[in-house]
């Protein structure tokens, strides 16, 4: 199991904002929208460089993804920037009609999503949001793992002409993917390559599958650690020839095991090629307040938790 | 841009398109349509400044229409064929398989003259403020027209945008509300009150005119007074009374018409009150 330097420790958010900074002095046609989030969305440095380009919608999303929709019909290339569940079951009709149907390049960008929000709760914790994403025809849907790939995935998007739907968190995080680190819309990231079980994980909890892959290492047990950033369109590729090693794959994601990252590898592995499969995800409930950690602890979210699903998926496949 | 003495006659051909294009297909709206005819014919062959024949979505240096009230897309097609988006024959396709005039305006096959999706009551007027505000961006100094229906005002989205608009200040846009006092469930007093209109408008911070939209002197007074209201630092609005079925004396002074289509008898019966045009029919 390869090890990774922890480079830094901090929050996907602030990747954000200095990855809009950057997409914005890179194209002058980048704007940005925000719904009285600015801080919490670190959308402020992009405000004070380009006053003109940034719009305050206001506590009123479903308008502000409307006039971005317009933005962009009209050439511009919008971020709008909100917590991810106001960016998406809030205005999932608004998204829907203006966004994706019309093909607008809207790039919907969403922080705080998932249990390690924390102390707020389950009313702001949303666990659906991937799953709303991915249904809509016409939708990119990604969710980096650290601040260097949330910097370098808005770059990307920027570039990338169609709706995106940009998920990331609110918690400060291991830094471990290199600030030279490409960032490819659709393409897998290998982490650590092994023969024994793919672990293919998603935003916080790639981090957790490392630390999973050490203590399977010291278990004699070799994983194979893939990144998938870009839950659509999923890297079928990437997925198909990990597995066709390993023979047997865990998924892991911050997210309702319905309709997540887990759901989209399940689908394909049971079209291409029947593989054991575990998922480590949130199954079925809501979260609730808490400190990050101690709720990952709780809803089976843990590194130990991926420990134990690669065995049981190890298992499964010599039994 | 067409005479002003032969907006008449476009707008009767409209209606008569309307209502063969539902009666087709025994589906769409024909009411709203109906009622909307004058102010699409005064917009796309009179006042807006546009280019049928060079469409792309951006609508740079072009004035942009925005239909909210998507349902209401018969007149919609009609206008946008007869102003030479696209071939005034494929009207015939109107709701049917594979056709690129779908029950609701959509870009997803891509029919020349139409901007983005709507059907979904409520969105339009905020994808409206956003191409004014990228024209402003663009120092762009076309203008952003909009229609609303005044039964979709109940959809609170709508207030959303009206209070951004007004806040940041958005002069480019001039919208319409179809003022016909009718929705699917009846008169919009009994659904939904949406009394004192204009007085809300207002107090939004919108510069405000009330216009008979199917009278072309009040149409010809009333356009031109709002557009030379653009750049004062308010966003403009034309409450527009209309009267459901608008041309047909049977379709008038009832909501029954918002979502039927007339049958055979029904539809001689309309066409005789709305003489051949000398466009002649699709």
């Amino acid at each position: 199991m390869k090890s990774f330097e922890i480079l830094g420790n901090k929050d996907t958010r602030s990747g954000f904002g200095a990855g809009l900074l950057e997409a914005g002095k890179n194209n002058p046609n980048v704007v940005a929208l925000c719904a009285d989030l600015t801080g919490s969305l670190m959308m402020n440095d992009f405000q004070d460089q380009f006053p003109e380009r940034f719009f305050q919608a206001g506590i009123a999303e479903a308008n502000m993804m409307g006039v971005a929709a317009g933005l962009a019909l009209g050439g511009k290339i919008p971020f709008t920037g909100t917590f991810a569940n106001f960016s998406t079951g809030r205005v999932y009709d608004q998204i829907r009609q203006s966004i994706a149907y019309s093909d607008s390049n809207v790039k919907i960008c969403a922080s705080h999503a998932g249990l390690t929000l924390g102390e707020d709760g389950a009313t702001h914790q949303i666990l659906e949001d991937l799953g709303l994403m991915k249904m809509l025809p016409n939708m990119v849907v990604i969710n980096p793992c650290d601040y260097n790939q949330t910097k370098a995935a808005t770059i990307a998007i920027a570039n990338h002409h169609g709706p995106v739907y940009l998920r990331f968190g609110r918690p400060k995080w291991p830094v471990f993917i290199s600030e030279d680190t490409p960032f490819v819309i659709g393409k897998a990231l290998m982490l650590s390559e092994g023969a024994d079980v793919s672990i293919f994980a998603t935003g916080h909890m790639v981090w957790k599958a490392i630390e999973a892959g050490h203590i399977l290492a010291e278990k004699g047990i070799s994983a194979e650690v893939i990144n998938i950033h870009t839950i659509k369109p999923l890297d079928d590729d990437a997925v198909l020839a990990s597995v066709l090693k390993t023979r047997c794959a865990v998924t892991a994601e911050e997210h309702q095991m319905n309709g997540g990252l887990g759901d989209s590898i399940a689908q394909l592995l049971s079209r291409k090629q029947p593989t054991p499969l575990e998922m480590v995800a949130v199954n079925d409930s809501f979260g609730e307040s808490g400190k990050p950690e101690e709720l990952l602890v709780k809803y089976g979210l843990d590194t130990v938790n991926i420990v134990e699903a690669a065995e049981k998926a190890i298992a499964r496949k010599n039994g | 841009m067409s005479n002003l003495s032969n907006l008449p006659e476009i707008a009767t051909q409209i209606r008569r398109d309307i209502l063969r294009m539902v009666h087709a297909v025994n589906s769409g709206h024909p009411g709203g349509s109906l009622g909307c005819a004058d102010y699409l014919t005064a917009l796309y062959f009179h006042y807006m400044k546009h280019n049928p024949e060079a469409f792309e979505i951006s609508g740079n240096e072009q004035d942009i229409f925005v239909l909210s009230n998507g349902h209401i897309s018969p007149v919609y097609y009609s206008a946008l064929a007869r102003s030479g988006y696209f071939p005034v024959s494929e009207l015939a396709t109107f709701r049917k398989l594979n056709t690129r005039l779908q029950g609701h305006p959509t870009t997803h096959e891509g029919l020349p003259g139409v901007r983005v999706a709507t059907g979904s009551l409520g969105q339009g007027l905020s994808v409206a403020v956003g191409f004014a505000l990228q024209k402003k961006l663009d120092n762009d100094s076309s203008t952003v027209w909009t229609l609303t229906g005044d039964g979709e005002l109940q959809e609170g989205q709508i207030w959303e945008a009206v209070m951004f608009a007004a806040h940041r200040k958005v002069d480019n846009l001039i919208v319409a509300v179809d003022f016909n006092q009718k929705q699917i469930d009846g008169t919009t007093g009994d659904v939904m009150g949406i009394t004192e209109l204009s007085s809300k408008f207002q107090a939004f911070g919108w510069t405000v005119l009330e216009m008979d939209g199917n009278d072309w002197d009040n149409i010809h007074q009333v356009i031109p007074q709002a557009q030379s209201q653009l750049g004062q630092g308010k966003p403009i609005v034309i409450i527009m009374k209309t009267e459901m079925g608008q041309g047909v004396d049977f379709m008038m002074g009832t909501h029954a018409w918002h979502g039927k289509a007339p049958n055979d008898e029904q539809l001689e019966k309309a066409l005789n009150q709305l003489p051949v045009t000398t466009l002649g029919d699709y």
